[in-house]
């Protein structure tokens, strides 16, 4: 089976810093990394294939830099990667990512069919979760978003049975193939990768294609001009400004906390004395 | 595209565990407000098989009109069949916003609707306002892990959509005997033109915590000192009917099990009240946490981060101040609770 897994490098959210100035973020103060729910589509995709033979590509949509998240896709085990890469994807919302992400999986799947493509839940730094569905309807594809597990893979009925999660529980579904999943990180542990994969991960180039390179590309529907949405104002969330001290000794403190909590009253009374 | 044809404010409503899903009612109040805004209607979208005895509640909570699509091929949750609706509905009556909650289910959903219409959709929304005479939908959200907010606009298409945090907008009131119109609506799809089938729904309920649902949660950190000193929070949580929560720090100490953590490895959680006691606030924790309604820190270091994001802060010992916190929320909720 080939399983085609969209990868995006995203810079690393747990260390970046905005700058107070212009409100915006400081993309040189965080590492450029793979995002982390991507590592475990490519580990999934790579233990399918382990299983059910067939090839692993990765493809991602970024700037040149991007090759270093597919070399460490390449790490994990996946067999190929694809960077698209134009001034015209610049700016693109979700709609437009999952256009241009669309666009180079028809072209991939020309030369070898698709059984499956994965992403992650949500990238860690958009945060939106909506790249992946989007590919699914364009594709005309059934997406289930929040795969906890693939719990069967049938190759002869062109089938597969996953657990996704829900609100407090999961379902069952089964779906025909091919089909888009959304993976959540407890679908696998993202295992250490062997020597050989190192090896071939430093000296590997992937495949770059510019918009050109793709067929039947409708450029109003790229980049900044294909994105319904825009982003307007940006600012640090809110800080120190609803934040109150109260002053006082300890009894005095407690005592003005409690008339402060009891404001919402109402959510004690729900629950009844007793 | 013109937009005058764009009209009302519009509410996907979920039904979880046979009721309306309490994120629904809550965006039928804040979509309440817009529709008033705009002075325009507000409706209710509602799918599912055998789901119109839940139409009063959705009048009850301020909607105008509901759409409902009944059939048994919307008895589960599949977003192929349910976006057909949405999709068919929008086409036909052309909402000016659509809001869903960010749910498992509303964000899958409203990710392919938006992909098929074609239109703009904001995730994850936390603030929501419109502008009275464009209609143009202000929609802010937490973006990069919650280091920023943006807001996030679309101004070429119609409908507007996005979802929405549950927990952040608030229902109204519910206003008994109030009525509506409903509009039945069908689609023209069978089970055969369906590519998923739900096998089987598995309900979790031996709930591993309860923090991600509760109204008002404690949470310690390792100011607390000890698993011993953590009993403390056990107690406030319990005289307050709270869920406990922790830092990671002292999920790694073994005081509280990891489904307790709250915070960018943990859980996102937004009760009503979220109490923070000897917890310093660091950024992979505030993620976690900062969209609670109200926020009270207690820390004995005046610069301790957590007095940032909190609403309320209180400098003190929490061995000194919790005791006496729960002295008197005994004697304010007349509670009594053991101390073992
Ligand atoms: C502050 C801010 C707020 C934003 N808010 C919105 C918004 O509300 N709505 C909106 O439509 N856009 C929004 N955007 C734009 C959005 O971040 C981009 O469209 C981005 O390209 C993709 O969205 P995401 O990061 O949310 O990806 P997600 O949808 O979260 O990503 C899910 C999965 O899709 C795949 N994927 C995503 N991007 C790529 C890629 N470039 N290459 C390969 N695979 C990929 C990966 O498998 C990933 O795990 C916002 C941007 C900013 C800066
Ligand atoms: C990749 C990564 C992921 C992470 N994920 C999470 C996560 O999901 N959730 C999370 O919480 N953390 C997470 N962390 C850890 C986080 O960075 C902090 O280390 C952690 O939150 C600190 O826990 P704490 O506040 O309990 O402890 P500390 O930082 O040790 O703070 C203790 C606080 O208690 C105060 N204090 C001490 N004594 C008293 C007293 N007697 N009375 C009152 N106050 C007192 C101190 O002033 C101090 O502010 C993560 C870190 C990394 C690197």
């Amino acid at each position: 089976m080939h399983i085609v897994v969209c990868i995006k490098q995203v810079p690393d959210t747990k260390i970046i810093k905005v700058n107070p100035k212009t409100n915006t973020l400081d993309r040189s103060s965080a590492p450029a990394i793979l995002n982390p729910y991507d590592a475990h589509a490519v580990e999934e995709a790579v233990r399918l294939r382990d299983q059910h033979g067939g090839k692993v590509t990765v493809l991602s949509m970024g700037p040149p830099q991007a090759v270093n998240a597919i070399k460490k896709c390449i790490e994990i085990g996946a067999d190929e990667g694809v960077l698209i890469s134009d001034r015209s994807f610049a700016g693109a919302d979700t709609l437009a990512t999952s256009y241009a992400l669309t666009k180079a999986i028809e072209k991939i799947q020309k030369s070898e069919p698709i059984s499956l493509v994965l992403c992650g839940k949500h990238a860690i730094d958009g945060d939106t979760g909506q790249v992946g569905p989007g590919i699914a309807r364009r594709m005309t594809i059934p997406p289930i978003t929040n795969v906890l597990q693939i719990e069967k893979v049938d190759l002869n009925e062109s089938k597969v049975e996953i657990r996704r999660k829900i609100e407090n529980g999961y379902e069952i579904i089964e779906s025909q193939m091919p089909c888009l999943l959304t993976v959540e990180k407890e679908i696998n542990e993202v295992s250490y990768s062997p020597l050989p994969n190192m090896i071939k991960a430093a000296r590997y180039q992937p495949t770059v294609w510019a918009v050109k390179d793709l067929d039947d590309v409708d450029m109003s529907q790229l980049g900044m001009k294909g994105s319904p949405t825009i982003v307007g104002k940006m600012w640090p969330p809110a800080k120190s400004e609803g934040a109150k001290r109260i002053e006082g000794d300890a009894k005095s403190q407690v005592k003005q906390l409690v008339l402060i909590v009891l404001e919402k009253r109402e959510l004690f009374e729900q629950k009844g004395g007793r | 595209m013109n937009f005058e044809d764009y009209r009302g404010i519009w509410v996907f409503i979920e039904i979880k565990d046979g009721k309306v899903a309490p994120v629904s009612l809550e965006l039928l109040g804040a979509g309440r407000e817009l529709a008033d805004k705009r002075k325009s209607q507000l409706a209710g979208l509602l799918i599912g098989d055998g789901v119109e005895e839940y139409v009063q509640t959705l009048y009850e909570y301020g909607a105008d009109t509901v759409y409902v699509y009944d059939d048994p091929l919307f008895n589960h949750y599949r977003t192929e069949s349910f976006m057909r609706a949405v999709f068919d509905c929008c086409e036909k009556h052309k909402p000016e916003v659509l809001l869903y909650g960010a749910t498992a289910n509303g964000k899958d959903l409203a990710s392919a609707v938006a992909t098929d219409l074609p239109t703009g959709l904001t995730a994850d929304t936390t603030i929501l306002d419109i502008e009275e005479d464009t209609g143009l939908l202000l929609a802010s959200r937490p973006a990069f892990g919650g280091n920023i907010m943006a807001t996030i606009l679309c101004k070429k298409y119609r409908p507007q959509m996005a979802t929405v945090r549950p927990k952040v907008m608030k229902a109204l009131t519910p206003q008994e005997g109030r009525s509506g119109e409903l509009v039945r609506e069908t689609v023209d799809l069978k089970e055969d033109d369906i590519r998923t089938k739900v096998l089987e729904i598995v309900r979790e309920t031996t709930k591993k915590s309860s923090i991600d649902e509760a109204d008002i949660i404690v949470a310690g950190g390792k100011g607390l000192g000890s698993k011993a000193g953590f009993e403390l929070i056990h107690q406030f949580a319990q005289v307050i009917g709270a869920a406990v929560g922790g830092s990671r720090d002292v999920v790694e100490a073994g005081w509280i099990p990891h489904q307790n953590q709250v915070g960018q490895t943990g859980l996102t959680v937004t009760p009503k009240i979220y109490f923070a006691i000897g917890i310093s606030g660091a950024i992979q924790h505030i993620v976690g946490m900062q969209n609670s309604g109200l926020i009270i820190a207690i820390n004995k270091d005046p610069d301790a981060p957590i007095f940032q994001t909190c609403h309320y802060g209180i400098v003190g010992d929490a061995h000194e101040v919790v005791p006496l916190l729960i002295k008197a929320f005994e004697k304010a909720l007349d509670r009594r609770v053991s101390h073992v």
